[in-house]
């Protein structure tokens, strides 16, 4: 069932239709998946920013030239609870940043210039669907990976819904094996649904050289990749998690109090009801 | 308020006075907090003190939601971004809103069961558990529109498949479908309708839970005994009941705090879990989600719908004696939304004596399982429509209908009297504090 509907829908993105066919599809995710122990995890999980800064990296230089980030501004790239990078070297970013498919983009183009003008750290980060490829902003909260036991996605509570983990997989599930159909290549994943995707391995191991000296393997690349989505996708996973601590210590206070003061309330009514019993 | 004698409001100072004569509303308020409330309600009468925060802060959250919102194909998903991002606690707010809905089915469901095994529904308070009935309807309706607000992937092909059961209705099917989506197919014009739709209904709600409370203020809430409290006199009535004010609320209130707890944990931790990854993907009119799944709370109901396929008897009966008039699809409508009725028509279907449960050796067992089939039915709605999930709705869908429509009438002939029941709630009440070594409740 899951195998004919993704070659179905894989033969429908070979027609032109668009991406989001298989992107649905790889939600209901099949494939195997490994759980990652990310730093955001849990509830007092917080981002890395170093981590954030490096997926920022391997997003620019490897992910842009396909994908974009439409729904994420520029700017929260200096924010707090995410890669909180200096405002300076975002605006320095932001002017480098180049606009890959201007179709996609025409609010970015400039007349006069015959072309897409720099960017500013209040621009958005650009669409990208010159090649079909999905938009990566919510990629981590459109994917799940564990759905057991039984489809009850009861596993979702123990080691989260997965989109991190989804990504993780498909960027380093790659088997090496090819084949065409209807002139398309398609790759085996063994972490997409189906089986076979038609995005050709973006990562190998050392694609990206970081300035902190961190590990380029494949495996760390997914990761902070992964991660980085994780940011884009849910920004303020830190201050919600931090509201939602106070709010349940709030809670678990009052409710103490109204334990107490409700135990107090009734006390002579059950008295009262005791002593007739036992009298 | 008649039903339970207690006293009454009575104006002391000239200005109260003044006020009284003019507009009682004072003393509105004050019968209606200090209604004599049965002394031993247990833990499953807390979930009317949920449902009704849960009503506000639905209205209150969204009100602000609304705000920031825009209600239109090309800009709906991108402006649920702008909350989350950039709208000063839009994310949590959003969050709030969007588990709130969860929040408010889970304590429905919970309140719907407590009603069910009590026997809340017989008389007096058929009027009661009708406006119930007719509030929990709409709280589906307010529920479904909201969900295709986001205009997500399972917005649209949720709403394409819902409304898609109109549809389904022979000779006037497809004029209702367009005539409820204002076109032909799911747009912009049935997103504005369905926002339009999402905002009124919960006022409506509102109105009809003053005149859901009227009505057991009015006779008087049940109990775990389903004894009636003594209304000879006030001196009798006082011996079970408390009033409202504080022992009730101050309970009610605990309890609620305990369960808003466990919500804050899942919303700051865990938002997301209830929801389905898919609306988080752009609507796409082009491409069909693999498995169109609707919200958790909608799942036992899903399952009905879908159990009835052309190949089991009743539909090909159905099919054959109407000229096929009701085919598959239709009859899978009208079994869902006769599962609904089925409950609604329960105070009328019940012919046991016994309101309580507890004092109902066999309904027991039969209420247990209908728990237990309405489980099984929401996994099963969330699982495939193909064999073995489909027979196992079937399954599902013919208790659910056996319950309500063989079970329950023929359990009121055949089982046997009650045993143990208590002559008063006084006496319950004495019963179970007066056990030697009874924890604190």
């Amino acid at each position: 069932m899951f195998k004919k509907l993704s070659i179905s829908a894989l033969a429908a993105l070979t027609l032109g239709v668009g991406s989001m066919g298989t992107a649905a599809l790889a939600a209901e995710g099949g494939g195997h998946h490994e759980d990652i122990a990310f730093s955001f995890e849990g509830p007092f999980g917080k981002y890395d920013e170093n981590q954030l800064q490096r997926g920022l990296k391997i997003y620019t230089q490897v992910c842009s030239s396909c994908h974009g980030l439409k729904f994420v501004p520029i700017r929260t790239l200096a924010d707090e609870g995410g890669p909180n990078m200096p405002e300076d070297e975002v605006r320095a970013y932001a002017s480098e940043f180049m606009v890959a498919d201007e179709a996609s983009n025409m609010h970015l183009y400039d007349y006069d210039e015959g072309a897409a003008r720099q960017l500013t750290e209040n621009d958005f980060f650009p669409a990208n669907e010159s090649q079909n490829a999905p938009d990566l902003s919510l990629m981590a909260k459109a994917r799940a990976a564990f759905h057991g036991p039984a489809g009850t996605g009861i596993n979702q509570f123990f080691k989260g819904i997965g989109g991190p983990e989804h990504i993780y997989n498909i960027l380093t599930g790659y088997t090496g094996e090819e084949r065409v159909q209807a002139g398309v290549t398609y790759y085996e994943n063994t972490a997409f649904d189906g089986g076979w995707i038609a995005m050709a391995p973006p990562l190998y191991g050392e694609d990206v050289e970081f300035d902190d000296g961190h590990s380029n393997s494949l495996h760390h690349e997914a990761e902070d990749v992964a991660a980085f989505l994780m940011w884009t996708a849910e920004p303020k996973l830190m201050a919600r998690k931090h509201a939602g601590f106070v709010g349940v210590i709030f809670l678990v206070l009052l409710s103490s109090l109204l334990y107490l003061t409700n135990k107090r309330l009734w006390k002579p009514v059950k008295k009262a009801a005791k002593e007739k019993a036992q009298a | 308020m008649s039903g339970i004698p207690h006293d009454h409001y009575e104006p002391k100072t000239g200005g109260e006075k003044w006020i009284h004569s003019r507009l009682p509303i004072v003393g509105l308020i004050y019968d209606t907090i200090m209604i004599p409330t049965p002394k031993n309600l247990n833990w499953m009468w807390i979930w009317g003190i949920v449902l009704a925060f849960c009503l506000a802060l639905q209205i209150v959250t969204g009100i602000v939601l609304v705000m920031h919102y825009t209600p239109h194909v090309d800009m709906a998903f991108a402006s649920v971004e702008h909350i989350m991002r950039d709208v000063n606690g839009g994310h949590f707010l959003r969050y709030l809103h969007m588990n709130g809905a969860s929040l408010f089915f889970f304590a429905v469901y919970l309140h719907i069961f407590r009603g069910l095994y009590y026997g809340s529904y017989k008389a007096p308070r058929e009027i009661t558990w009708i406006i119930g009935m007719i509030i929990y309807l709409l709280m589906m309706a307010t529920g479904f529109m909201g969900y295709v607000l986001p205009w997500g992937q399972m917005s649209f092909w949720g709403a394409t498949v819902i409304t898609g059961l109109f549809g389904a209705i022979p000779f006037i099917g497809e004029s209702l479908q367009a005539w409820l989506l204002g076109g032909p197919a799911v747009a912009n014009a049935t997103l504005n309708r369905f926002f339009s739709l999402h905002y009124l209904l919960p006022f409506v709600i509102a109105g009809l839970v003053i005149v859901h409370i009227w009505a057991f203020h009015n006779t008087g809430n049940n109990n775990p005994t389903g004894v009636d409290v003594r209304k000879s006199s006030k001196a009798e009535a006082e011996k079970d009941t408390l009033p409202f004010w504080p022992y009730f609320v101050i309970k009610d209130f605990f309890a609620l705090a305990v369960v808003l707890a466990v919500f804050f944990a899942i919303v700051g931790f865990m938002p997301n879990y209830l929801g389905h990854p898919d609306n988080y993907i752009e609507a796409n009119p082009l491409a069909t989600p693999a498995h169109i799944v609707p919200e958790w709370y909608f799942l036992p109901f899903y399952a009905i719908l879908r159990a009835f396929t052309a190949d089991v008897w009743v539909v090909m009966f159905a099919n054959w004696i109407t000229g096929g008039i009701i085919d598959a699809k239709f009859f899978g409508v009208l079994a869902m939304f006769g599962a609904i009725v089925a409950m609604a028509l329960v105070p009328w279907l019940d012919t046991s004596k016994v309101r309580s449960g507890r004092y109902r050796p066999m309904f027991k067992w039969w209420f247990a399982l209908l728990c237990i089939d309405f489980i099984v039915l929401m996994w099963a709605g969330a699982m495939p429509a193909e064999p073995p999930y489909s027979t196992i709705s079937l399954i599902g869908a013919t208790y659910w209908f056996a319950y309500f429509f063989v079970i329950l009438p023929l359990l009121g002939v055949i089982e046997p009297a009650p045993k143990n029941m208590p002559a008063t709630i006084e006496e319950d009440f004495d019963a179970h504090y007066g056990k030697p070594t009874e924890p604190a409740e």
